[in-house]
């Protein structure tokens, strides 16, 4: 909402505060004020003129020569406005004078011709394009004839107004009148309100002799006031009017137009000027529309309606979308004479849906869906006939035609001294809230520390102690808010034992190189189904995508983190960061229904994505990319560090390299995969040899135990034997590792595989591999016929199982 | 005899002098003090000698054989430093090269932003809750006083899944799941950080996902002032001691009253610039007093309990923090964006 400062003087004297110093008292206890500007800027040497003569210019077709009475003097002028004619009262600037923008004016002569000073356009004179009425777009400004010749122009064109923007919140639909925001800053300023006095002279003639108002649909039309105003001049509005209407963002159309825009800025209420000679009959009929029933709105729009919308008719088509927009059919034109002027109170809900519906936010239909204050209707409707009386030459029929089952009840609200101080912290005295109910206007009865506050209808929204409490803290001022402490027992904050795994999990994979990455849950319909962990497909059911998203690039909820990821590989790989290593940790969201309708279940992942080189020391020629085992070696170090056996299992997975990707399990579960994503797949991200990972955290966590306990150091000596096999290339290392460590039972304390050899001296189809394993008994010392009682054992073993032989 | 020994001794010394190598002291060695030496054999020859000479050519031999052995220990010593000398000179290395770099990684700016409002207010007496991404319209909107058709449910507009399930505008249903599932019995002193989404198109300014951490504690006798005390802690702490707080008026329909938190501009401390729009004050976070219909709803006596509750964006903190200039870059993750903020 703009505020016109000039306009607000009206009705508060708010003279002992600059603009700025306002600003800042009405955001710091009520409303944020989010913008300041100067209307115009006040000009000097810039007059009301009067046009004695304008003849064509002796040299050039498009220029004409004025004499122009400015008062003390007549000016010899060249202008080149199309508009410009003989009689006509217009801006001048004289020499000396200084337009916005710097523009100085200066005496010239002009194709031979001496011009004094210039005749200008609103634009030239500093207001916006935007509010410059249409007759005035590409010309002169006309001022009315009654114009005092001489007089400045900054007052009469209201440049040296201030314009506040208000930031209101929804329940603050009291300020969106120029007297809700009178009230506000009476309470601020603590000075008295001055309300428009409201007169309307009317003829004997009955509005209810010429039109009859029948509301069908009366939860959602609780008032209908039906006003006649005959004999109407349309015409332009006086200056001052349309100066307002400028300063509030609003364009002059016309003084009946004018006049409902006028009062719906005062008022806060909405009113719609009917063309009566047009409306169709006599009878207002308020109803909800038909399905399919169709109108023209007045911005020529065929609108097609349903039984949720409100429509006010002439008995049979509809006049006008309730609180919305009027019908084409009985718009106002320069031709009217009589005028049905409507003054409602329709239900926010209804309005809002029409609004919506139809996506016509307008001015009234937001003021109607906050829900405007019951006693100002009727009232508003008054001050517009005053007006229309005054500006528009009408003549307003006695009384109004109306239908009223509105609620006028002022609430009540009680509230006590001593609870609103317990609440805030604070020692107000019973006398400082009788202050604060004053300056704010409030009636309210006294007992002690009991008030019995009378809220006004304009405060709709105050309708509990809470509110009034907002209230008073407010006047009174945050800023007098003493600064404490919470008094409760002291509480032990702290993380829980699985936020704190979390946050090991993120140190412990950074301190490994990873960078964390934080991607969109919303995915598209394309990546959603790529990278899936097994154990996710087997228990998904449905994907979860949006009922109406804003892109298809998000229009889905992840499975995965890892395609979101790949994306932002890709997006660094094309800002030639080619070297990335990423983790995330984050939640996926599967659904085990067909048909949605449950919450998804959240589950939640730690993901990885690297591609590029893993070390590059360049000068010491060493350069090492990332592969399967650079990922499983930071997976293997992490489990270690969470004290989880895991175990990586060769394994054909969608959209992964067939050969070099494992399935991890713990206890027998799969709990995720790690391996090089697919080549197709990677082109289609534009990216090189990629690998990732992507585990099952919520399991992690589940499993996890979290005190480590002791083992004791060993304090007799170990026994190393290296055994180097040679198997058919299919055999796993795996495999023959952990029938060593079968075989060889508790004695072995470690295995490690320390060669891999094929080639030269082996036969085709055949692989070496050699294992080191560590003898200990941590109670004595092992005997050499023990170690090697074991390690024929061992041999016997793996010849049986994997046909592997000694190497020679 | 005595002569003999003087030459031997002489001879030796003279040969350990000439010694280069370790292996040529070791000959040396052997020569002179092994078994088949010259002392040894003059020491076999003593048996001739008289009782009177025996003991003095008997030390005279042990001096030599010190003499000798002590000149082939030092000799060896020097030998030894000498090539350790070598050694060190040609292992010496250009320790201007560059050194091999250790991977490293680290945490996102939004992650590290998120901690430090953990941690600090857990240092409060705070406790972190988490809750579901996906919720439903009940806990988004109507546990929290937004009944359906109420107009400030225009100012989140929502991605719905379902016409009762959406993707959360905000993590104050964290709030309201916290406290039912408490059923209005003890106090509830939290803070909840989350993702949280709305229908805004991507921009410098907007992004359809972000992050909120909300804060609510509930108890009897909680005070504004509470409310006015933990917030000024709060912002010095993140911001800096000579920071100030002030409160001003605002609406959510979750709490009454509603306020505004803003910190002095760290620029011009009040006074008004370019960098706070001459206001003087930045806008940091919304907070207010537990509204008592919200406090029912989850099983509370509201006028036994009261409470206080806020929500910040770490985006806009983050933003403000250091300056970051497009919400955007948050989800980029442009590695030279996240690289700028793995320092400590």
């Amino acid at each position: 909402m703009f505020v016109s400062l000039n306009w607000l003087k009206n009705y508060v004297d708010i003279d002992q505060l600059s603009p700025e110093a306002l600003a800042e008292r009405i955001t710091k206890t009520g409303i944020e004020v989010d913008g300041l500007e100067r209307f115009g800027q006040s000009l000097t040497n810039v007059v009301v003129g009067y046009v004695e003569s304008c003849e064509k210019h002796p040299n050039a077709d498009k220029l004409n020569l004025c004499q122009v009475n400015v008062g003390e003097e007549t000016l010899q002028i060249v202008c080149g406005a199309p508009n410009i004619a003989q009689g006509q009262k217009v801006a001048v600037a004289k020499p000396g004078a200084v337009l916005p923008g710097n523009f100085k004016i200066k005496k010239a002569k002009l194709r031979g011709v001496e011009s004094n000073g210039m005749i200008c356009s609103l634009q030239e004179l500093g207001i916006e394009e935007k509010f410059v009425p249409k007759e005035f777009a590409n010309g002169i400004f006309v001022f009315p004839e009654d114009s005092e010749i001489g007089a400045g122009v900054t007052e009469l064109l209201n440049l040296d107004d201030v314009i506040i923007e208000l930031d209101i919140t929804p329940n603050r639909s009291d300020a969106f009148s120029m007297l809700g925001v009178a009230y506000e800053v009476a309470a601020i300023l603590d000075v008295p309100i001055r309300l428009p006095q409201n007169s309307v002279r009317t003829v004997e003639e009955k509005a209810t002799d010429h039109v009859s108002v029948q509301v069908e649909a009366q939860e959602n039309n609780p008032y209908y006031g039906a006003f006649i105003i005959n004999d109407v001049q349309v015409g332009p509005s006086p200056l001052w009017l349309r100066n307002y209407l400028i300063a509030a963002g609003i364009r002059p159309i016309n003084n009946v137009v004018d006049i409902t825009n006028y009062v719906l800025l005062e008022y806060g209420q909405p009113l719609h000027a009917f063309d009566f000679d047009k409306f169709g009959s006599n009878q207002v009929v308020v109803r909800q529309a038909k399905e399919q029933e169709k109108m023209y709105t007045l911005d020529d729009q065929e609108r097609t309606l349903s039984s949720e919308h409100l429509v006010i008719t002439n008995g049979s088509t509809p006049q006008a979308l309730a609180g919305v927009m009027g019908g084409a059919d009985s718009e106002v034109s320069d031709q009217t004479t009589t005028i049905l002027l409507e003054a409602a109170y329709f239900d926010p809900q209804i309005v809002r849906k029409a609004a919506k519906d139809f996506e016509l936010r307008s001015e009234s239909s937001n003021r109607f869906e906050k829900g405007v204050d019951p006693n100002r209707v009727r009232l508003a409707g008054e001050r517009a006939c005053q007006l229309l009386s005054q500006y528009a030459n009408g003549t307003v029929l006695d009384g109004v035609a109306e239908f009223d089952q509105l609620d006028y009840q002022e609430k009540t609200v009680t509230i006590w001294t001593s609870i609103i101080n317990a609440r805030l912290g604070t020692d107000i005295s019973n006398d400082e809230i009788g202050d604060i109910l004053r300056k704010l206007n409030f009636d309210y009865e006294q007992d002690g520390e009991t008030f019995t506050v009378f809220v006004p209808t304009r405060r709709q929204d105050i309708t509990i102690f809470e509110d009034m409490l907002e209230e008073v803290a407010r006047i009174y001022g945050y800023d007098n808010l003493p600064f404490t402490l919470p008094q409760g027992g002291a509480q032990a904050g702290g993380l829980t034992k699985n936020q704190q795994l979390k946050r090991h999990i993120k140190s412990f994979l950074e301190g490994a190189g990873l960078s964390e990455t934080v991607t969109y849950s919303l995915t598209s319909k394309g990546r959603v189904n790529q990278l899936v962990s097994p154990e996710i497909q087997e228990e998904l059911v449905s994907t979860v995508s949006l009922a109406m998203p804003m892109s298809e690039d998000h229009s889905t909820l992840r499975l995965s983190l890892l395609p979101e990821m790949l994306g932002t590989l890709s997006y660094n790989l094309a800002r030639k960061q080619q070297n990335i290593a990423y983790y995330e940790l984050g939640s996926v969201f599967i659904s085990k229904e067909e048909e949605v309708t449950k919450q998804p279940e959240e589950k939640l992942r730690v993901s990885g994505a690297l591609t590029g080189d893993w070390i590059t020391h360049p000068w010491q020629q060493e350069k090492k990319q990332v592969d399967f085992f650079v990922v499983k070696g930071i997976l293997e170090s992490l489990f270690a560090s969470l004290n989880i056996d895991v175990q990586f299992k060769q394994a054909k997975l969608d959209d992964m390299h067939p050969g070099r990707t494992a399935q991890l399990f713990i206890n027998n579960r799969s709990i995720g995969f790690a391996g090089q994503v697919h080549p197709t797949l990677q082109k289609t991200y534009n990216l090189k040899e990629t690998y990732v990972f992507d585990l099952d955290l919520d399991y992690v966590l589940e499993i996890h135990k979290n005190e480590p306990s002791f083992d004791k150091i060993p304090r007799y000596p170990s026994i190393s034997r290296d055994i180097a096999l040679v198997v058919d290339e299919e055999i796993n290392a795996g495999a023959i590792q952990s029938t060593i460590q079968q075989v060889g039972g508790e004695l072995v304390k470690s295995v490690q595989v320390f060669d891999v050899y094929q080639g030269k001296h082996l036969d085709a189809g055949k692989k070496s591999i050699a294992f080191n394993l560590l003898y200990q008994d941590p109670e004595r010392t092992l005997k050499d016929e023990e170690v090697e009682a074991s390690y024929q054992a061992i041999i016997d073993a793996v010849a049986n199982e994997h046909q592997a032989e000694l190497r020679g | 005899m005595k002569e003999r020994l003087q030459e031997l001794k002489q001879e030796a010394l003279v040969k350990v002098k000439e010694a280069t190598t370790l292996k040529e002291l070791q000959d040396v060695r052997v020569a002179y003090l092994g078994k088949k030496g010259p002392i040894t054999e003059v020491l076999r020859g003593m048996g001739k000698l008289s009782k009177e000479e025996r003991p003095v050519i008997g030390e005279l031999a042990n001096t030599v054989r010190q003499d000798i052995a002590s000149a082939l220990d030092e000799k060896k010593e020097s030998i030894e430093a000498e090539a350790l000398e070598k050694q060190l000179a040609e292992e010496t290395i250009d320790v201007s090269l560059p050194g091999r770099p250790a991977p490293v990684g680290g945490p996102h700016l939004l992650t590290s932003i998120v901690e430090e409002i953990e941690d600090l207010f857990i240092g409060m007496g705070f406790e972190v809750r988490e809750g579901p991404e996906v919720e439903t319209d009940y806990y988004n909107f109507e546990a929290l006083n937004l009944p359906k058709g109420h107009p400030a449910r225009d100012m989140q507009d929502s991605f719905y899944i379902t016409e009762d399930i959406l993707m959360r505008t905000h993590t104050s249903p964290v709030q309201a799941r916290t406290m039912n599932a408490i059923d209005g019995s003890k106090s509830v002193k939290m803070i909840c950080p989350g993702k949280v989404y709305r229908r805004d198109t991507d921009d410098a300014t907007h992004s359809h996902q972000f992050t909120q951490i909300e804060g609510l504690y509930v108890d009897e006798n909680v005070r504004m002032s509470d409310l006015k005390g933990v917030l000024d802690r709060f912002a010095k702490q993140m911001f800096g001691e000579d920071r100030e707080i002030r409160l001003r008026p605002s609406f959510f329909p979750f709490t009454e009253p509603s306020v505004e938190m803003d910190i002095s501009c760290k620029v011009c401390h009040g006074e008004g610039c370019h960098v706070c729009k001459k206001t003087g004050w930045i806008e940091i976070l919304g907070a207010g007093m537990v509204h008592p219909r919200v406090l029912e709803m989850a099983g509370y006596d509201s006028q036994k309990y009261s409470g206080f509750a806020f929500g910040m964006g770490p985006e806009r903190i983050a933003m403000l923090k250091y300056g970051v200039d497009d919400i955007r870059h948050f989800y980029t993750n442009d590695i030279r964006f996240l690289k700028q903020y793995h320092k400590a």
